[in-house]
């Protein structure tokens, strides 16, 4: 067997005097372009498969408009006595469904992690030479874009919910959106970085995703709870990414000023209103932290 | 100066109680075809999950492609291939866009992709399938893919765990082929774990490792000429004077097994010549058996590999009885 003397390593000049030659491929070391080239193989993987599985868009369109059309327009006679003249139950849920079609599309995102594990894929990504933040930030930018994009196909029904299609609230809406599923799916990697079996993935997941959900003021206002349900509502961390997002809508809405006013969406700590802005950047700080959180769970080796 | 393409230094690997490794030594030469030859649980996978940069060592050190593999873990991922025994690919993806997919996590220029990209499934008889999901290929094309994805970015050194489990026969002896072809167009060393033993044949050398150690090492013709005695049936007229005059004129203890007349002697080729010119009886036939590796992995364990299998067959199914009995 013939042994070669010279050995070409990675990332050296190849080697023109090699038999091999016209096969050889040098490999170059590890850097920022290598790991930026990595984060974007794994998001577009995130996107093909998306691509290719159109049941999944469907199915998942089923519970937001269960919500929209028939909850609220079966509980609009009921409801619209809380609401201003001319403001139908179905606007005031708009938001709330928005931010429901981006909460489960994310986990279900994040959920793929359990799958390549099941079924070998993840290997085959943590053996990569590329940092395990690289593979991470790609999963849950995929995980973003394909939610944010679930988010987008509620939002072009915009129209049947009585919301106006204004360019700009429609810009801010897929904003917050993008900030909301980037969060939600670094929370749900992060869980999944530990849970190795999808029965386990999904009954954690719907545990955490019902309260998370009901808490959150997606379906009701944030005023004159009981005291109990106002802390708990607080402490949804949810409840920071509906409220901008109600917030932009109700500011867009065709109502009299009078009606406006009244409608516009307040959140209060101990009686101090919290501005928009910090409401989003509590959900961007929640986010850079699961985020760091869910890399440092992939880091560990056996 | 070659350095070797993966050098083992007293390894040893602990999960709490159980000791999977024991202090293994061992050196692989490049371009050299190694196996690992052992039981189910012997130690093959741990072994080569440190090799891999999977697993950290407990003690002890690995070098492979001259890198250590826990100070200069991304650097060893660039310089192996890696085929699990368990499949590793995207079945929603087509062949292409598996090595797509890897091709851009190990860096793989853009410029030499396409032809790399041919080259590889060609080896492996692929190009043709590239564009159909692998949800799509049989078990034999699957490992296949997975062959050739390991040699995407042309590693130095590529670790098959157990390239053919799970394969039915005439898929092993193709897998064997790509491997064989491999090694003559690739510069590159192949390192594989394996308990079949018509496949350790193929390697250039083999170590047995049992019970998380190294029992022997070398090639497989030495392995087994180190066990010694070849095996030799004659056929004759007379068994019985036969068996007497062997311990008359040779002093060989010799029986009847199978209808024939059985017995032991190192280098049996050479002794039959002797046995015609000196044994006055007729000899209608004679066979000459030399030692299988199946009689060397016994006299290193005491066991066949079978026995070990079966027993953690055993094992399995009285496990699957008592899940089954707890439901």
């Amino acid at each position: 067997m013939a042994v070669p003397t010279t050995r070409q390593h990675a990332g050296t000049e190849p080697d023109s005097g090699s038999v091999t030659e016209a096969i050889r491929v040098s490999v170059p070391g590890s850097g920022l372009r290598q790991d930026l080239r990595a984060v974007n193989i794994v998001w577009s993987r995130e996107i093909l498969r998306f691509k290719s599985d159109r049941l999944r868009a469907i199915t998942s369109l089923v519970q937001p408009v269960l919500f929209l059309f028939v909850l609220g327009t079966g509980l609009s006679s009921l409801a619209s006595h809380g609401l201003p003249p001319g403001v139908n139950f179905r606007t005031y849920l708009y938001p709330g469904v928005l931010s429901m079609s981006v909460l489960f599309t994310a986990i279900f995102s994040a959920a793929s992690i359990v799958w390549d594990r099941e079924f070998g894929f993840l290997r085959e990504m943590l053996v990569a030479p590329v940092s395990r933040s690289a593979i991470v930030i790609g999963k849950c930018l995929g995980g973003a874009t394909v939610s944010t994009f679930q988010g987008i196909i509620i939002l072009a029904l915009a129209g049947l919910a009585g919301v106006p299609y204004n360019p700009v609230l429609i810009l801010t809406v897929i904003g917050e959106l993008l900030l909301l599923s980037f969060t939600l799916t670094a929370f749900g990697v992060m869980m999944a970085a530990r849970i190795t079996q999808m029965q386990a993935f999904m009954a954690l997941t719907q545990m955490l995703v019902m309260p998370l959900f009901f808490l959150s003021g997606a379906l009701y206002p944030l005023r004159a709870l009981p005291v109990w349900l106002t802390v708990l509502t607080r402490f949804d961390p949810l409840t920071y990414a509906v409220y901008p997002m109600r917030y932009a809508v109700f500011s867009y809405l065709h109502v009299s000023p009078a009606a406006a006013v009244a409608l516009l969406p307040s959140l209060t700590w101990a009686g101090w209103a919290v501005p928009v802005g910090l409401s989003l950047g509590i959900v961007a700080v929640m986010g850079a932290g699961l985020l760091v959180l869910a890399i440092a769970q992939f880091q560990r080796t056996e | 100066m070659t350095e070797p393409a993966v050098q083992v230094t007293d390894l040893v690997k602990r999960y709490g109680e159980l000791e999977a490794v024991r202090g293994i030594d061992f050196a692989v030469e490049p371009g050299e075809t190694f196996g690992f030859l052992g039981p189910n649980g012997a130690g093959k996978s741990t072994t080569i999950k440190i090799l891999c940069t999977l697993a950290h060592p407990t003690s002890g050190s690995a070098r492979v492609a001259g890198h250590d593999v826990v100070r200069d873990k991304d650097t060893v991922r660039r310089n192996i291939g890696l085929v699990f025994q368990d499949p590793t690919l995207d079945s929603y993806l087509t062949g292409e866009q598996n090595l797509r997919f890897h091709a851009d996590l190990y860096g793989v220029p853009r410029a030499q992709l396409a032809a790399r990209m041919k080259l590889v499934l060609d080896m492996v008889n692929l190009w043709d399938r590239r564009n159909a999901e692998v949800a799509t290929y049989s078990g034999g094309m699957k490992r296949r893919l997975e062959i050739a994805r390991g040699l995407l970015h042309a590693p130095r050194v590529l670790f098959l765990d157990e390239p053919t489990v799970g394969l039915d026969p005439q898929t092993r002896t193709s897998i064997w082929e790509y491997i064989n072809d491999l090694k003559q167009r690739e510069d590159i060393t192949i390192f594989l774990t394996t308990h079949y033993m018509d496949e350790a044949e193929h390697c250039d050398r083999i170590a047995i490792i049992d019970h998380g150690q190294i029992v022997a090492i070398d090639t497989p013709e030495n392995l087994k000429a180190s066990i010694g005695k070849d095996r030799v049936q004659i056929a004759t007229a007379d068994d019985q004077e036969a068996i007497r005059e062997l311990k008359e004129r040779f002093d060989l203890e010799a029986a009847v097994h199978d209808g024939l007349v059985t017995f032991s002697v190192a280098s049996g080729e050479q002794f039959v010549p002797r046995l015609f010119t000196e044994l006055t009886l007729p000899i209608r036939s004679v066979h000459v058996a030399r030692p299988s590796l199946d009689d060397v992995f016994m006299s290193y364990t005491g066991r066949t590999i079978r026995d070990t299998e079966a027993t953690a067959g055993d094992r399995n199914r009285a496990h699957m009885m008592a899940f089954r009995r707890g439901r």
